[in-house]
């Protein structure tokens, strides 16, 4: 309750919360409603702030310390803001027999950065996943939501250069 | 909503459908999707414009139609044709070859092992329907085992024919689905709840992504005649969020099933209220578990508690739960159609029916398939499967994703069934089947799932939290090749423990694909020991390989 009266109403006017506050509502404000309140937030804002995770403890009336241990202990929340792009690489067991270990050397040796980082610059941002069922597909790699398969180092290599030369 | 009504839907969508001389499928399922076949559609849309045969040609969206490493696949109707790897450009041709001879180029037959030797009850929708319109589902005999259950028969005589099936839970675990909706029916609570397992984790496996996104509204089904015979009367479906296409479907059946009447309250005019509503995972393997995944139904941490007592006395809030898998769910409805004796006429004396595996890993026909239990695994790897590309040598199998094991050739005439599968030191698990070729270590692959389930653990007890670290801290040693002789007999010391005083399923099968490979390749284990070498070269040792 403490976490409520600090933080101040978020504004309704802003529609990144409009729509964190209308899945609250849609689950009657109840605590069980905190995963799905998270992934409205983490949509809306693209990551997990730790104002929001107050507003949110707040308004389901969670200890934050709840909110803040469900927000780390699954895998598909983030506390950091991603980089501009995003590049996952599937990292599945077919993945991983079709050669994903070589796809993320060749990647960290381009760009310098391992799985979970964002470039100092704030450009890319490389992620693993567990399997995104594109299994027929393997290797898979994902570029900005879109998936890609039969993946090999050149290829990744190529897109993440396209996001480098193209913003730069 | 009457039968009338529902009669009336398929009609006039049948009628509809037999109105087109030709019907031009194109997969807009996942895999294809990622191949670019939303503008494969659009251009065949627009071709079939162009050449003003809107009214004789259809080109239609539909699910998964399996051979997923040819895509973007197609299917033409009523020929039977089916074109592999098609692209924006290949319309116009295949559009002129309506009617005619197929275009050679593209053509891959339909008389394919690939196609030929499976049997399709889970998938029987795969491929042919829109996933997003209701009235083909309907139109396909869609929510008549439904109106049968609730107009026809009493909530027992339906638990009696899942019984009677012999169906057994598709998740992995093999437990017979009639038991567990006995013990939820006959649990003394005014509230209960089904639930649906969508939570596919383990890595290699998408069948239930695919029949979600392929045929949604017949997991739907299942689960309201599940709500119907335990007496529930709100349902959850627990999706994964790495599946976006899947849930935007599911939604969407969700919601024209509400607007019919087939969900919601007073279905087919009875007392009957069912509703589903959906629950995103988060990331987690360990909510595949079904305590853990009812705390993260809950909002918490997706972590298991111990069990007694089960979830279908004490599950969701502390009421009755019914919880099975999407396979499962999506095998109820024929079997309520067609009754449980046909169902148990499929298959071999324990293992009932059909199962749906996911091909992957080196062997050239990647994809779904549906085979009847008991079918040999040589079979499905080298006549469905098409065998190993670029004429490597088979290796093994992996079956059971991280809670699995790896089978060798010796046992490939074996029948695939949870009991065979289980001797060997594999499970079916939830039906990934992962094949390898000679450039795989399977050391490697031991650590690989080992490092799997050391981040996954949640923690929460501690012979899976310490002891999956430990494994794989002397995976990492011997693949490093710094092992010890003595190591061999630590990690099955260390395996025994895990296995037996593991608080869940995760943490007591996480040590299966070290066992297993210690069973049958204990000389790679050996050759990483003492010869500090990796037969198949995949592994770094002293530097003197480059790993792939």
């Amino acid at each position: 309750m403490e976490a409520k009266t600090q933080e101040s109403p978020k504004p309704a006017e802003d529609r990144r919360w409009r729509m964190v506050n209308r899945t609250m509502r849609l689950h009657g404000n109840e605590p069980h409603a905190l995963i799905e309140t998270l992934h409205a937030v983490q949509e809306s804002f693209g990551f997990l702030e730790p104002d929001a995770l107050k507003y949110v403890a707040g308004a389901l009336h969670v200890p934050l310390s709840q909110v803040y241990g469900v927000a780390t202990f699954y895998h598909f929340f983030s506390l950091k803001p991603p980089g501009e792009h995003t590049c996952v690489v599937c990292n599945g067991t077919a993945c991983y027999i079709g050669g994903a270990a070589g796809i993320l050397k060749g990647i960290e040796a381009a760009i310098g950065i391992t799985p979970g980082e964002t470039t100092p610059d704030g450009k890319i941002s490389l992620v693993t996943a567990r399997c995104m069922g594109s299994c027929g597909l393997a290797p898979a790699v994902v570029f900005d939501g879109q998936v890609r398969g039969k993946m090999d180092p050149p290829a990744v290599l190529e897109q993440i250069g396209r996001w480098d030369s193209h913003d730069a | 909503m009457t039968l009338e009504e529902l009669q009336e839907i398929a009609k006039i969508e049948k009628e509809r459908q037999e109105g087109f001389q030709h019907r031009i499928n194109v997969c807009v399922a996942a895999g294809c999707l990622s191949c670019q076949s939303a503008s494969v559609k659009e251009a065949l849309e627009q071709e079939v414009n162009r050449r003003g045969l809107d009214n004789s040609c259809e080109v239609k969206g539909v699910g998964c139609l399996g051979l997923c490493t040819a895509g973007p696949l197609i299917s033409v109707e009523p020929a039977g044709t089916y074109y592999r790897e098609v692209t924006v450009s290949d319309a116009s041709e295949i559009v002129e070859a309506l009617g005619g001879s197929p275009v050679p180029r593209l053509d891959i037959s339909g008389q394919l092992p690939f196609f030929q030797r499976q049997q399709k009850i889970v998938l029987e929708n795969c491929g042919k329907i829109d996933p997003e319109r209701i009235e083909d589902y309907i139109a396909e005999s869609g929510y008549e085992g439904l109106y049968n259950a609730l107009r026809t028969m009493t909530p027992a005589e339906v638990v009696d024919q899942v019984v009677r099936s012999g169906l057994r839970g598709r998740g992995g675990a093999g437990f017979p689905t009639g038991l567990k909706w006995t013990a939820v029916s006959k649990a003394a609570s005014s509230t209960k709840f089904v639930v649906c397992n969508a939570d596919e984790g383990d890595p290699g496996a998408f069948m239930d992504r695919s029949v979600l996104e392929s045929d949604p509204h017949r997991v739907i089904e299942g689960m309201a005649i599940a709500g119907l015979a335990v007496g529930a009367s709100h349902g959850f479906m627990y999706v994964r969020a790495e599946y976006p296409l899947a849930v935007k479907r599911v939604k969407t059946a969700i919601a024209k099933a509400e607007r019919l009447g087939l969900l919601g309250n007073n279905i087919f005019n009875t007392t009957f209220n069912f509703d589903v509503k959906i629950r995103l995972g988060a990331g987690a393997f360990v909510c595949g578990e079904e305590t853990a995944l009812l705390a993260s139904i809950e909002g918490k941490r997706g972590a298991p508690r111990p069990r007694p007592p089960f979830p279908a006395e004490m599950g969701l809030w502390g009421y009755p739960t019914l919880i099975n898998n999407v396979e499962t769910f999506a095998n109820v409805a024929p079997i309520i159609r067609k009754g449980g004796n046909w169902f148990s006429g499929i298959g071999t004396e324990k293992s009932k029916g059909t199962k749906v595996f996911a091909l992957a890993g080196r062997v050239n026909n990647t994809g779904l398939i549906e085979v009847p239990m008991g079918t040999k695994l040589h079979d499905i790897v080298f006549e469905i499967g098409g065998g190993i590309p670029e004429g490597r040598k088979f290796k093994a199998v992996q079956t059971g994703g991280p809670s699995g094991g790896c089978i060798p050739d010796q046992h490939l005439d074996m029948p695939v069934d949870y009991e065979s599968l289980a001797k060997v030191g594999s499970i079916m698990g939830s039906g990934g089947l992962i094949i390898m070729d000679e450039t795989s270590c399977m050391v490697d692959v031991a650590k690989f799932f080992m490092e799997f389930c050391m981040s996954e653990s949640c923690g929460k007890c501690v012979p899976c939290r310490v002891g999956t670290t430990q494994i794989h801290n002397v995976l990492c040693k011997i693949t490093s090749g710094e092992g010890k002789p003595s190591d061999i007999p630590l990690l099955e010391e260390l395996g025994d423990l895990v296995k037996n005083t593991s608080l869940c399923g995760l943490g007591q099968t996480s040590p299966n694909p070290v066992m297993s490979t210690l069973r049958y390749f204990r000389d790679e284990y050996v050759a990483h020991i003492k010869e500090k070498t990796c037969p198949a070269g995949a592994c770094n040792i002293n530097g003197s390989k480059e790993a792939k």
